[in-house]
């Protein structure tokens, strides 16, 4: 065990746990922030992605020695009133069905349009292609993508 | 005309107040209430009856009964209750009502039957209530209930201007007696039924708020995890956990028995390890790494003595000691699906007409095990303390898992409190609530709070599958190329995937269905359209090839059938309603340009009928180096009336792609009864890039009663992508998953 100093969503926290958990398990177990879902603990669904310096990462390959100073974000520190251009965009279209899945789409999806403002629809299912929607909620998610790279502020 | 009503007021129900599962109870005040849901709140609020309380500012909230998987009931559920009740949907708060069996009918999430078994109950509760409000304001009035009207919770009276909101009189409305009948609307008067509204937890899923089982925190709770058998067909001999014992954060290492051999189940006590190691500890991270330090030694299991003896037609399977192998179980299901089976229904003379048959057509499908793969692992919160069981988390059937805690535990049912948290995904997985024992046997031992979480790995290798099917279908035909008879004979690894009284029974004359089953060691259970999931694609992919070998065209073949069925039909338990079938072929028909101009997209069709509802897909795709891409679903499906229509768009979207992914690509083998697949890196799911680019969906409108929404979409698209597939390749494909037919076993 030892203490680790992290900042998640503008805000300086300390957990004190074995340097190799996982950032999905110390921001789920430790911090209460259960935004961010376990899946697969594989990398292979994306439930668990979150922003590591604003990039689209895995937390379930991260142990929480290598976060170091980079800047973690959640789903619930994407936006302060849940307003991101994605969020909304989710909310116009209704994507979520049973909705567990949907926290590292928008993850993966608010990280994607930063790199690419105007993506194509083959641009948009590549960056989507490493989320699992069990659901079946692919073209409603397409859709929400499209709908938020049109009214993000860059 | 008024209807009886069954609404009982909550007091005679018993339970008091229904006090509704709330995270906000978990630590955040009115203040964060308020600001999450966007209105006030009020100081008061006055209970109705069980289904909804009314605040002293208007506010409504009403209890969602069901289990919400992402089917969407807690939304088009309460508006059943809201329309009826006459209030602004905006002024409505909801909750997931806790396990309450004497207010609430069926408390399930199962069989696609939420909105269908829900339709008059839900909003019976809502009339009742706006009965009492206007009784009430009647009295105070002193006037007589017929001069008055109600307008989004809003009393006014017709002979003078006097109005008073449901908030003002709510009080007063308390003491009224619940009346015995009461009206429903008409059709044409709903102003809630039959519009799009918003997923009511649409706000917390995008902000990643607490909403499942997983999500479940208390502050002293301990996280419990299993070790299970590795193999279906072994069981626990014994374990070295002394190391792991000293490892940090772990309290304990035991075994439990879920299922004692003399214990009463339910129907829903399905699991295939019954006695499971249990690791115990302060983190999940912890109990995970403790998890890999235990050695335990299995056995296999001695009463597969018996299920041997039983299979002795099968050398390759005895040889096997028990412990399954996919291949074997084909080759099984070949040999006796071949064989004459039990005969489940019979009309005219059959065997005759295949005697004298101027031509046969038989063809055989088979389909892989299945895991469910909800995106949410299984895990339910226990509680266990004294003579009291409080049990939170993901299940679709509280009430059984209630009975099952009563008769394992002793646990008075009064003493035992359910509450229903949003789940990541159900499909069929969580009818069956052993994971809700295991999570009550555990905290009794610990006599401590604990949360049972399932890895990915242990959803997936534990059970409770889809079972693998085979179908043989054989059609006679004359000289003159007419069918003249048709034989199905279906069966699984045990159990049958045959429907002997659905389409195309009644439109034959001579029919003979056959069903059989082969007994395994490998769980079964429920999975999205259960038996359809399977059968559905086989004999629409028969139908098509059938129509082909008949020189016809595939949906006026149907239609022809359909008709025939409706005119003069054979038998007398066929269970489909021949002309709402042929209403969506129709519609999809029409909505697709069938048969008109030309395109470069290949098209296959198919229709299906299950869960009370009527569904037609055409599939057009392209196949690119053996790989689909699917360029569009056209979708017609009759569930009588939409509640929700965008959110009902949504599953028939998702319905469409789920049953594309699992009949093109998912499968789970076995060798020597391990699953060979655990984790999505082995086990293939449908992705972004694989889904079609676009869905479109179509309703009849019928104003009939609601039926069945969440399976239907699934089964019939399987057929149309067999159908699509073989007018792009040439080559009809007989077994799933279809790309391991297009291009060979799916390697990583």
């Amino acid at each position: 065990m030892a203490e680790f100093n992290l900042t998640v969503n503008g805000k300086q926290l300390s957990v004190d746990v074995d340097q190799n958990t996982p950032l999905l398990w110390v921001l789920r177990d430790h911090l209460k922030l259960v935004g961010t879902k376990y899946g697969c603990g594989i990398a292979q669904c994306g439930a668990c992605t979150v922003h590591l310096n604003g990039n689209a990462v895995r937390s379930c390959q991260i142990p929480v020695s290598s976060v170091k100073d980079n800047e973690v974000t959640t789903i619930e520190g994407l936006s302060e009133n849940g307003d991101h251009p994605v969020q909304q965009a989710w909310l116009e279209h209704d994507v979520p069905q049973c909705g567990y899945c949907q926290s590292g789409q928008i993850m993966t999806a608010a990280a994607f349009l930063k790199s690419n403002s105007n993506p194509s629809e083959e641009q948009i299912e590549s960056a989507m292609n490493g989320n699992i929607c069990r659901c079946g909620t692919y073209t409603r998610i397409k859709a929400a993508v499209k709908t938020a790279s049109k009214n993000q502020i860059v | 005309m008024g209807r009886r009503s069954f609404i009982k007021s909550v007091s005679l129900a018993g339970g008091g107040l229904v006090i509704g599962f709330s995270w906000l109870g978990c630590g955040r005040g009115t203040e964060e209430a308020e600001k999450e849901l966007g209105m006030q709140m009020p100081d008061e609020w006055f209970e109705l009856n069980g289904y909804l309380k009314i605040g002293d500012n208007g506010i409504v909230t009403i209890y969602s009964p069901n289990p919400e998987i992402g089917q969407n009931v807690k939304t088009s559920m309460p508006m059943l209750v809201a329309e009826e009740l006459d209030v602004d949907w905006n002024n409505v708060i909801v909750e997931q009502a806790p396990l309450n069996t004497e207010v609430f009918t069926r408390q399930i999430a199962g069989g696609s039957q939420s909105i269908r078994q829900g339709w008059e109950s839900l909003r019976m509760a809502g009339a009742t209530a706006r009965q009492m409000l206007l009784t009430a304001a009647a009295a105070e009035w002193e006037v007589p209930v017929s001069e008055l009207r109600v307008e989004n919770g809003m009393i006014s009276h017709s002979g003078s201007d006097r109005t008073i909101g449901y908030g003002e009189i709510a009080k007063a409305a308390v003491n009224v007696e619940v009346p015995e009948e009461v009206e429903l609307k008409n059709n044409r008067d709903f102003k809630i039924i039959g519009t799009s509204r918003k997923n009511v937890d649409a706000k917390k899923i995008v902000t990643g708020q607490p909403l499942y089982g997983l999500d479940f925190y208390r502050d002293d709770m301990l996280t419990a995890m299993i070790i299970q058998p590795p193999a279906f067909g072994m069981e626990f001999k014994n374990m070295d956990a002394e190391s792991a014992k000293e490892m940090p954060g772990i309290r304990d290492v035991f075994t439990i028995n879920t299922y004692p051999d003399d214990m009463e189940k339910e129907w829903s006590d399905v699991g295939a390890f019954s006695q499971v190691v249990v690791v115990v500890g302060d983190s999940t991270w912890q109990v995970m790494q403790a998890r890999k330090a235990i050695k335990v030694e299995w056995d296999l299991k001695p009463e597969l003595v018996k299920e041997i003896e039983i299979l002795e037609k099968s050398p390759a399977l005895r040889d096997s000691g028990g412990l399954e192998n996919s291949d074997i179980h084909y080759n099984l299901m070949a040999e006796v699906g071949s064989k004459k089976s039990e005969m489940i229904r019979k009309d005219g003379e059959p065997e005759a007409a295949f005697k004298n048959a101027a031509k046969v057509l038989e063809r055989s499908y088979s389909c892989p095990y299945l895991a469910h793969n909800c995106m949410e692992p299984m895990n339910f919160f226990a509680n266990v303390t004294g003579d009291k069981a409080e049990l939170v988390g993901p299940i679709q059937t509280p009430e059984f898992a209630e009975k099952s805690i009563n008769k394992r535990l002793g646990i008075d049912l009064e003493n035992i409190d359910i509450q229903m948290t949003r789940m990541g995904g159900g499909f069929g997985r969580r009818l069956y609530g052993h994971f809700v024992i295991e999570a009550a046997v555990i905290s009794q031992k610990m006599g401590k709070p604990i949360k049972l979480v399932y890895t990915r790995e242990d959803d997936m290798t534990n059970g409770v599958y889809r079972p693998a099917y085979h179908v043989t279908y054989k059609a006679a035909l004359d000289g003159n190329n007419n069918l003249t008879a048709f034989h199905v004979n279906a069966g699984g690894m045990s159990e049958s995937p045959l429907f002997a009284n659905r389409f195309p029974a009644g439109a034959i004359d001579n029919y003979l269905a056959e069903s059989w089953t082969v007994d395994s060691n490998i769980s079964i259970g429920a999975f999205r359209a259960p038996r359809s999931n399977f059968i559905a694609g086989a004999e629409q992919s028969f139908l098509d090839e059938l129509a082909e070998e008949m020189g016809k065209d595939p949906i006026e073949f149907r239609l022809e059938m359909l008709e025939r069925a409706k005119n003069d039909p054979v038998g007398e338990n066929n269970d489909y309603d021949p002309a709402r079938f042929a209403g969506v072929l129709e519609l999809v028909r029409d909505k697709s340009g069938w048969g008109k101009g030309t395109s470069s997209q290949s098209r296959g069709v198919s229709a299906y009928y299950c869960h009370n509802s009527y569904v037609a897909q055409i599939l057009d795709l392209t196949v690119e180096n053996n790989e689909p891409i699917i360029d569009k679903v056209i979708c017609a499906v009759d569930c009588g009336i939409v509640v929700n229509p965008d959110a009902a768009k949504n599953m028939v979207e998702g319905g469409t792609i789920d049953g594309i992914g699992h009949g093109l690509y998912s499968q789970l083998s076995f060798e020597d009864g391990i699953p060979q697949q655990s984790n999505f890196d082995t086990y293939r799911l449908i992705r972004h890039r694989e889904a079609p680019k676009h869905i479109d969906v179509h309703f009849v409108d019928n104003g009939i009663d609601p039926t069945g929404l969440g399976e239907p979409p699934y089964p019939p698209v399987i057929g149309a992508l067999a159908n699509a597939l073989y007018k792009a390749t040439g080559k009809r494909i007989y077994k799933q998953p279809f790309i391991s037919e297009l291009q060979g076993d799916f390697k990583t």
